[in-house]
This record gives structure tokens, sequence and C-alpha cells, in this order.
């Protein structure tokens, strides 16, 4: 359901949806039912003249039982709900897979700045890529990154991705995504950091392979980012305000 | 409030010194709960003048709000930080446990009074000063605090980080000092209940709205010793430079969330409760039905109330903490659903058999349930560590919450007001201006907070002042959900209007109420309406539980606590 309101674009988003549609055809039941017990009593038992009242006082082992039975069957779903979300979360927060490149994510007030290795591969070299406020992916690879904050909270959000973690000053927080389908999207901060929290964006850019070495050619080259960068917006124009 | 006071020809007739003197210096816990409600409705004016301009800001972004101007992100961080506070601190705890647990637990249970009046008195003079310390941050140089309401630190802790010194400080020390008012009052609650019960009252013939206040208190005394702890760390760590939060300095920022969120949790369970109570002591009477499962209920709160305990880091799934912690408390949170479904089950089974009267205060306690049960389910996407990844933050929490806080502290509160109102003044409140203020608060209610559930599904994040600095997430459709949602915020605060009009004019010229008027069973309704100082002549005997409605032993279909069983 969720993926009416806002794309996926990463491999696990659709087990976040897939979470959400079981957990919604589990409470849908029982809010459907408790719900239509209730409108159903107020009108069956609604006051009128000459049908006395009953006394039931629910300790009756007859009447118990509708209470009982409904018990055992929402611990029965409670279980099931237990088991789905943690392989869901088991899968994107513990579960690193192998990764084609780490990008390090540096949070500050307010701004992104987005790390990438260079041609060496390897973060915190003297030929790293950074960025602020843009982040440059290639679809189908799987990267790693590494979080850190320099002063508050901060929280690294993509909608599209189903993605979410805070940043925490003096810690350096693992994660990984793998982006699967190409566009231009939003990054937000999701964790109070100040006045300036509300403007703390950035945009996420998703490249076909091709364009993707096209950009990290000319990126490693000072002076060119702004070029290739108009050519990928133009390539992907930004929806309106 | 003595009829000695009000009758003019008596020799004690009041002046105004002595009514200043009651007003100041009353250990009456009628007076004291009176002066409770009116702090808590007075501040939910403010809470709810927050929500109507930070609405308009998100409706109609960068511009002038009437009776307000224009929005500066930091008028909006400090009035959604603000309104969170005031509306669960000062609104929701002074209403549901302060006002209710005062005015309730004393004739309930059959005593003349609390059992420390005076401690009584000096929590309400603690909390009424707090309230001013809090009104006192909005207007210090630099602004109100705005760094939500949760406070997390480093953002909380340094000045250069959230830009309002003054602000932070003086907020902080509100809600200790809020904290302390609710400690000696949670005292007296207990001690109350456990010691002053009229003969016969049993535990278990105590009436449920009794229990959960008492459960409640409970809770919030055990749950904010640690938050106190952490909330003077916090407040040395903003003015004596110590580095409890400041991991440059070998602090953690995370201890302060682990300190605030095991308070914070029991805290929801601090209200909720108070509020079901209410519900369930009305339900039976306008059903005319006893209470399905008493034992039941009150063991299904004690497991809510211990459960509650372990479930805070649901809070705290993306964090930044260890990840496998987020298969336990994923377990206990789930798990917590079983006894709140129980508890509404045991509610709906009450009305099953019975002869139900749609009077207002049975208006109200049905909306309650209602309306609570889709906060209940929707929590649940919340307690599932994955969904909650996603979700975290989104608006789709701010609809989850409100679909639990509305409930609990609007209407639960309503449903108390509207119930104990002829008791507590000896006067009825107009019923069609309370069917009006019913019908349009929850319909408006509902526009407010339904469009917020799609806008999380759309990613859309709280606190955000503007979403026009989002492209790709402020699409069309999302801003007209904000134009609907701010339209209702608007509806829903001008029908709190026929709400005041009946309650000033019932006090002074509303229908006389006689003792029963809903032929109810507990015992305040054995007492005068309004009950004297002292509430009876002579302390009542109490012969059976709290529900005999429809009883076989009675002709009427009701038989109340303290009347005598004809042997």
């Amino acid at each position: 359901m969720i993926e009416q309101f806002i794309e996926r674009a990463s491999s696990y988003a659709g087990d976040i949806d897939f979470l959400f549609d079981l957990i919604t055809y589990m409470v849908g039941f029982w809010f459907i039912v408790a719900e239509g017990a209730l409108f159903y009593f107020l009108f069956r038992f609604r006051r009128q003249p000459g049908q006395p009242t009953t006394y039931v006082d629910g300790t009756d082992k007859k009447h118990k039982r509708w209470i009982n039975v409904p018990h055992f069957l929402i611990i029965a779903c409670d279980v099931v709900l237990i088991i789905g979300a943690g392989n869901v979360w088991y899968k994107i927060k513990q579960d690193l897979p192998t990764q084609d490149a780490t990008i390090g994510i540096v949070s500050q007030q307010w701004a992104w700045t987005f790390v990438h290795p260079g041609n060496d591969g390897e973060l915190h070299t003297d030929d790293d890529i950074r960025l602020v406020d843009e982040l440059h992916l290639e679809v189908g690879k799987t990267y790693h990154y590494e979080l850190t904050s320099k002063d508050t909270l901060h929280s690294f959000s993509v909608p599209v991705f189903r993605l979410k973690q805070d940043a925490v000053p003096g810690r350096r927080i693992k994660g990984w995504f793998k982006p699967e389908k190409e566009g231009v999207y939003d990054i937000q901060c999701a964790e109070m950091c100040g006045i300036g929290h509300g403007v703390m964006g950035a945009t996420l850019i998703i490249h076909s392979s091709k364009e993707f070495d096209e950009w990290l050619a000319q990126a490693g080259t000072p002076g060119k980012n702004a070029k290739v960068l108009a050519a990928a917006n133009e390539k992907n124009p930004r929806p309106k305000d | 409030m003595t009829e000695a006071t009000i009758d003019p020809t008596s020799p004690k007739a009041p002046t105004i010194g002595s009514r200043i003197r009651i007003c100041l210096f009353s250990t009456d816990h009628k007076v004291i709960a009176f002066q409770y409600l009116i702090t808590g409705l007075l501040m939910a004016i403010i809470g709810g003048y927050m929500a109507y301009v930070f609405r308009m800001q998100l409706a109609f972004p960068g511009e002038d709000v009437p009776g307000f101007g224009w929005v500066s992100p930091g008028h909006y961080n400090a009035l959604v930080t603000n309104h969170g506070t005031i509306m669960i601190f000062w609104v929701a705890m002074p209403v549901l446990v302060a006002a209710a647990g005062n005015f309730l637990i004393p004739l309930m249970i059959g005593c003349d009074d609390m059992v420390f009046p005076r401690l009584n008195r000096l929590s309400f003079q603690i909390f009424f000063l707090s309230a001013l310390v809090l009104i006192a941050s909005l207007h210090v140089s630099g602004g109100g605090f705005g760094g939500a309401w949760t406070a997390y630190p480093p953002l909380s802790s340094d000045p250069d980080f959230n830009l309002t010194p003054l602000g932070a400080s003086l907020w902080l020390i509100a809600v200790a000092l809020e904290f302390v008012a609710f400690l000696i009052g949670g005292i007296n609650f207990v001690t109350t209940t456990m010691n002053a019960r009229a003969p016969g009252m049993s535990l278990m013939r105590i009436p449920i709205v009794v229990w959960m206040i008492v459960i409640a208190s409970i809770l919030f005394m055990v749950s904010v010793g640690p938050l106190i702890a952490g909330a003077v760390m916090l407040l040395s760590d903003q003015l004596a430079g110590t580095a409890f939060y400041d991991p440059h300095n070998g602090g953690d920022p995370l201890l302060w969330q682990h300190l605030f969120w095991f308070f914070g949790h029991p805290e929801v369970y601090v209200v909720l409760l108070p509020a079901m109570g209410i519900v369930a002591d009305i339900i039976p009477v306008f059903a005319r039905k006893k209470f399905f499962g008493y034992k039941a209920a009150l063991y299904v709160t004690i497991a809510t109330g211990v459960l509650s305990f372990f479930v805070w880091a649901h809070h705290q799934f993306v964090a930044g903490i260890d990840p496998r912690m987020a298969h336990l408390f994923t377990a206990t949170t789930l798990l917590i659903s079983i006894p709140i479904a129980e508890l509404c089950f045991l509610y709906i089974a009450t009305l099953f058999g019975g002869s139900i009267e749609f009077r207002t205060p049975m208006l109200w306690a049905i909306a309650f349930l209602v309306e609570f049960l889709l906060g209940g389910v929707t929590g649940i996407y919340l307690g599932a560590s994955a969904t909650d990844i996603n979700f975290h933050d989104t608006y789709f929490v701010v609809a989850h919450f409100h679909y639990t806080f509305f409930p609990i502290a609007i209407i639960g509160l309503f449903a108390g007001i509207y119930h104990w109102f002829p008791k507590a003044v000896g006067r009825h409140l107009n019923e069609t201006w309370g069917k009006i203020h019913f019908w349009g608060t929850i319909v408006s209610f509902n526009f407010v907070f339904i469009p917020m559930f799609f806008l999380g599904l759309g990613g859309q994040h709280r606190r955000i002042f503007d979403y026009r600095h989002f492209p790709d997430l402020a699409g069309e459709g999302f801003q007209d959900m904000r134009v609907i949602a701010t339209i209702a915020t608007c509806v829903l605060i001008a029908f709190q209007i026929p709400f005041v009009i009946n309650f000033f004019h019932s006090i002074w010229k509303g229908k006389k109420a006689e003792q029963n008027p809903w032929k109810a069973t507990t015992l305040e309704w054995s007492a005068a309406s309004p009950p004297p100082h002292g509430n009876w002549k002579t302390l009542p005997t109490v012969y059976r539980g709290p529900y005999e409605y429809g009883s076989p032993d009675s002709e009427e279909d009701y038989l109340p606590q303290h009347i005598e069983p004809n042997t």
C-alpha cells in the first residue's frame, strides 16, 4: 500500500511494504471485528421500552470464552508479526551484504556531506570526492555507508529507500542500501537539529551505469562538477514547486 | 465551598478575603481538583493556540498567520516543542491524574479528604509555579526552547546548537518542577487509597477508575526518578559546563534518550489509565450493566503497567544503538497490545445485554473506545521494528499518537466533566449544547488526523516547517491534505466555544442536579451535590461491589454500594 504514496527505489523497500501490508491485514481484521461488535451492541442494546438489562458479571466460563479466545488469537498474530518484523529488520539493519563501494555521510547543522571513495576505492584517502547536499549513486550497486555527525543528532532519511538512521556525534554508524531505480529523489533530516532542521535536505541522484561513470570521471576533476551536475539535472528534471 | 460559606445569612458569610484564602490555602480535595482542572484547561487553550499557529504555517507556508504574524523556523520549532510539552505535562497530567484523582478518590472510597491535605496543597502550588515558569520560558530573550519535547542532547544541552540559552534552561526547570508536583500528588493518591477507605470498601470493591489512577501514580513514581536525575544532569550540562551528554568529553547523548524514554513510555500509560478508568466507570452507568470482568480488568491493567517498563527502546530503533536489541523491544511492544486489547474487549462486552442510554457522558465514553481503537492498532506498525524504520518521525507517528492522546486527554476529560459536573457543581450541563460540542469535536478531530496517516505513508516528516524545500516529496495532493487538516483544526477549536459557554453558564444558571442524577451505584453519588467540606455528615459504609446494575436483589435496576442489604 505504501508504494501508492511513494516510489520504491531500494532493494529492501519491497520487504518493508510487504510487512506493512501484512500488519494491515491483521490489525485491520481486529479493528473491524472490535468496531463491528461495538456498533452492533450499541444498536442492538439501545434503551427500548420493555427490554430490561441483564445481570452478567463476566465470571461465568461460558461468557469468559468470548474474551479468552480472541486473547489467544491476538497472541498468535503477535508472534507472526514479531517474526516477520524481525526478519525484515535483520535484512536491513544487521546483515550487511558485500559492498561494491562505501560512502561516507557526514551530517552537521544544516548540511549533508557525501564522501565518495574516488578512483582508489578507499575512503579517507586524498582522492575522496566530497559533495555537499548531493548524493550520486549507481543503480544496482550495493553500497555501505558510514554515518557520522559533527555536532547534534541528525537522521539520514531516504523515504524512497524506506531507510532511516540517526547520526550520533562520537559514533560511526554503518549500514547499507542498494538503489534499484534511476531518478532524482529527496533526502531529509528526520531528527530535530535546530532552526535549520526544516531545510536540511539533500538530493539523491541515481544514475545508470554509464552516466555514473561519466559523472565519476569528471567529478574527480576539480572545476568540472558544475557542468556534469547540470547535465544530470537536465536528464532528470526536478518536479516543480 | 461548604454550604455554610455559600449561605449569606450564616455568620461565616464569605468575604473577599475568605474567598482568596480558599483559593490560595484551601486543603479541600475538591477545591484543589477544581484548581488543577481550570489550570489544565487554561494551558490547553495555550497549547491549542500553538497548534493553530503551526497548522496555519503548514497549510499556508510563509504567509502571516492571523493572531500571530509571520512564523520563522525558530518560532515553528518552539511552537511544536511547547505544544507537545504543554499538552502532555500541563494538560493531560493535571486534568486526568491530578484533577480526576483529587476529586474522585476521596469521594469514591468514602473518606473526608486526602490523608495529606497540606501536601496536596503544596503539590498544586508547585504545579502552578511550574506552569508560570514554562510560560516565562516562551518570553525570554532568544525565544522559547525549540529542540522538540524529547529535548535530545547535544541540541538541548549546548546553547551554541539550540540558540535558546535561557529558553532551554527554563523549559527544563519547568518540567522538573512539574515532576516534583506530581510525585507529591502520587504519594497522596496511593496512601489515601490504601489507608482511608470506608468500612466495607475492600480492595475488590474499589471502583476501576480509582484503581487505574493509583496504578498510574505508582507507574509515574517508579519511572520518573531516573528522568529527574537525567534532567539535573542536562541542566548542569547547560549551565555548569559538565559533559554528561557531550561525546567529545566522555559523555554520551544516548544516555538521555534511555532516561527519557524509560520514563516516557510508562508516562503514556500514566495518562491512558485514568482516562480508561473514567470510561470504565461511565459505561456501566449508562448501559445499566455490571462491568464485565472486574478482576480481569484489574489484572490486565497491572500487567500493562509492568510491561510498560520494558518497551521504552521502541522509540530508539533507529537511534544508533545496537540493532540486535530491536528484536527484544519489538516482542515486548507487540505483547503489550494483548492486555490493552483485552481491556477494550471487556468494555465492549460490558455493553452486551445492557439498556444503553446515549446521554452526553456516554457519547464521549463510546467515542473514546471508537477512536482509541484506531490509535491502538496503528501502534503495531511502529512497534514492529522494520516498519518503524520507515515511519519513525513521520506524520504517521503524529497521527498515531494523537489518536491515542486525543481520546485520552480530550475525549476522556470531557467524558469525565460531563459525567461528574452535576456532582461537583450541583447543576447540570446543558444536554443539547453538550451534543453539539460532542459531534463538532469528534467529526473535526477525525478530519485533522486521518490525512496525517496518508502524509506519513508518503514519507512526510514531522517538524518540517515548510515542505516547499523538498520538491520531490511536496506533491500537490499532500499539500491539499495539509490544508484539510488545518481547516479541521480551526473547526475543532471553534467547537470548544460552546463548551466554555455551557460550562460557565451551567455553574451559575444550570438546571439543579439532585443527589444521584444518573442513578449510579458508586459512593460519590451518596454525598450531597455539591459535596460539602468533609463530604459526608457521617461517613458511609460499603456493602457490595461498585457496579451492581440490573441486580436481581433490587427492585430498581441498581443497588448503590452504601445501601444496607435488607436481610
